[in-house]
């Protein structure tokens, strides 16, 4: 490659630089800014109020009326359960996934391309439209629940309005992302490796576990970012198919911004929110740097 | 009569690939014993069914008739991983995520061996084909030759009874296959075991081999030492197949004659009847430039090769004949010369 001058280079990286800092920078930094300002009277934040931390100690502290801070685990908990969810769609993704791209790769080449067509058409349609399908779907005397009920002895099934609804949505929902980056790295996969495995004296376990899935861990990361990240801040599965009755953050954040009229708060969530996102994506970082120590 | 069992004993083998009209029969029923510790050499262009045979014995493949032995006991039921055979890969297939020495313990440690020991065999393995420097690097850091090596000592790593090779040297350049090849012949006589060995390329075939099936179409054409398959092909495909070699269309003009298309009447011991039409072969070395000769021909062009020379000639009819001869006295282009078949030299072989 030629020597590029500094002000080329400046040139060539300064408008996406540029679209990233306005884009993105600057929003964050006024969530950041309004998360440590007061509640206004009208329009949801008061611009003039003293800058303070009151709506991150509001996270684990409630304010008693002689002004005594007490714990308060009605936030941590929907933190936590969101989490949790996050954290259950994402291992379901990966262990749906995993077969279906291994399936898809081992597909002919027409097969392949109807294949990821039929995966991809979901998106096609808007994700609140998806979800009110699942309504249907699992509500109380349709064909799942009396499958279920037919199927499980200990009395009805409630299938809707809970944490397994939320769960089965939010999988539904983030699958494709799961599936299509793995499938992207079997598609080169030299299927030969496997057979060498088995030449090897590896059975079928052994060859998944030793070769197939070390091959798959790139594509298994990919995705379980773009399915836990995106899971961890939804609400429109948790209000639909939850029924609002357990909130999930990103319900609890909607909120502030709309009926709470609590901008402050909801940007401080946000940004709890974000951090958390940020910690989890450095953890992968390290983690997958200590796999491949620098040569 | 032998009484020890062959380490190989292939009965009647059919495969096809494919079903009903579209079915393409890739082996049809295949025959062949392999020795204990032989260097034995499936031969042919590609599409002849070797690679084919070479899985079917892996298990990488079901057949669909016929059994496969290995020392005597029947193994074409068992899937690959209990199979007392390894395979070394035309690419290769190094576990790119594994460092070589890991790639060397696979095999080993699938076999649940102690950690000491998996590290021990796996080291002797590496040594045995130089490579102990590189345990810790990954394949993809290593060049094509210590990548072979690698996949070599990883198939011989477990102690496998048959070590099968995929077209093992096809990737490498010349001079780089011609080391290996020594290399590989050297490594059979110290492991001691039978070597199954696929590759298109003749040469290749009779430097390494103790025996060759020369196949062609799913049959094996003809199995032997590699002196008797290129001395007495059986068949007019072997002998184009391995070396260089004249064919002659001609024919039989009464008996121990043949008269080739360029009009000259030549004595060659064919048994065919007079009057048909046959294929008379002779090798570039075995034709010899005499005054004299029985057939007159036009040199066309010729290759200085050291020790010998290559002279292209042209028969009256218009058939090339390449002729091996001595630097000595070599004629100009464009020379008419005459040319000396000797009948012990000659095949014939039905058209």
């Amino acid at each position: 490659m030629s020597a590029t001058s500094p002000f080329r280079r400046a040139g060539l990286v300064g408008p996406a630089l540029l679209v990233v800092l306005i884009l993105v920078g600057v929003p964050l930094s006024i969530m950041a800014w309004v998360s440590l300002l007061g509640r206004g009277a009208t329009i949801g934040v008061d611009w003039q109020s003293a800058p303070s931390f009151a709506n991150y100690t509001k996270l684990i502290w409630e304010e008693d009326f002689d002004g005594t801070l007490l714990f308060n685990p009605t936030y941590l908990s929907i933190l936590w359960r969101s989490v949790w969810q996050a954290a259950a769609t994402t291992v379901i993704c990966v262990s749906l996934g995993l077969p279906v791209a291994l399936w898809m790769s081992s597909l002919s080449r027409g097969a392949r391309d109807i294949a990821v067509l039929l995966i991809t058409i979901p998106f096609w349609t808007n994700l609140l439209v998806r979800n009110y399908a699942w309504l249907i779907i699992l509500r109380e005397d349709g064909a799942v629940s009396r499958a279920a009920d037919a199927i499980w002895p200990f009395g009805p099934v409630q299938l809707l309005y809970n944490d397994a609804a939320i769960l089965i949505g939010l999988v539904y929902s983030f699958l494709p992302f799961m599936i299509l980056p793995i499938y992207a790295g079997f598609e080169k996969f030299d299927w030969r490796l496997l057979e060498a495995a088995y030449d090897l004296g590896a059975n079928r376990r052994r060859a998944l576990t030793r070769v197939i899935v070390p091959l798959a861990m790139p594509g298994m990361i990919a995705g379980s970012m773009l399915v836990f990240i995106p899971s961890l801040g939804s609400f429109v599965t948790a209000a639909i198919l939850g029924g609002g009755k357990s909130m999930m953050l990103g319900n609890l954040i909607q909120l502030q911004f709309g009926q709470s009229r609590n901008w402050p708060f909801g940007a401080a969530i946000s940004v709890v929110l974000l951090a958390l996102m940020m910690l989890v994506l450095m953890g992968i970082a390290i983690w997958k740097n200590r796999q491949e120590p620098k040569r | 009569m032998t009484t020890t069992p062959s380490a190989i004993t292939v009965q009647s083998v059919s495969k096809s690939f494919g079903r009903g009209d579209a079915a393409i029969r890739v082996l049809q029923d295949v025959s062949v014993e392999i020795g204990a510790r032989e260097f034995f050499t499936l031969l042919g262009p590609s599409g002849c069914g070797k690679t084919t045979l070479l899985r079917l014995i892996a298990g990488f493949e079901d057949l669909d008739s016929g059994s496969i032995l290995i020392e005597g006991a029947q193994i074409d039921h068992l899937p690959p991983f209990q199979r007392p055979v390894n395979t070394v890969f035309q690419s290769y297939a190094l576990f790119p995520h594994l460092t070589v020495a890991q790639n060397v313990a696979f095999a080993l440690e699938m076999q649940n061996l102690s950690v000491a020991d998996v590290r021990r065999r796996a080291g002797e393995a590496l040594e045995m084909v130089r490579m102990g420097a590189f345990a810790n690097r990954k394949p993809s850091e290593l060049s094509g030759g210590q990548q072979q090596r690698v996949a070599l000592a990883r198939a011989l790593a477990p102690r496998p009874k048959v070590l099968l090779l995929d077209e093992p040297l096809s990737a490498l350049d010349l001079k780089l296959r011609k080391e290996m090849q020594i290399e590989l012949k050297q490594l059979q006589t110290e492991a001691g075991i039978t070597f199954v060995f696929v590759t298109h390329d003749q040469e290749e075939a009779l430097t390494l081999s103790d025996r060759i099936a020369v196949m062609q179409g799913g049959c094996i054409l003809q199995l032997g030492t590699p002196r008797a398959i290129y001395e007495r092909p059986a068949h007019r495909f072997v002998a184009d197949f391995i070396g260089e070699i004249n064919l002659l269309d001609g024919q039989v003009s009464g008996p121990g004659k043949v008269r080739l298309d360029c009009g000259v009447e030549i004595a060659a011991a064919a048994e065919q009847a007079t009057g048909a039409r046959v294929t008379v072969a002779i090798r570039p070395e075995r034709a010899s430039l005499a005054q004299g000769g029985m057939l007159p021909a036009v040199v066309t062009h010729a290759a200085y090769l050291g020790t010998a020379s290559i002279l292209q000639l042209r028969l009256a009819n218009g058939t090339p004949f390449l002729l091996r001869a001595a630097t000595a006295n070599l004629p100009e282009i464009g020379a008419q010369v005459s040319l000396d078949l000797p009948p012990e030299a000659l095949q014939v072989f039905a058209a």
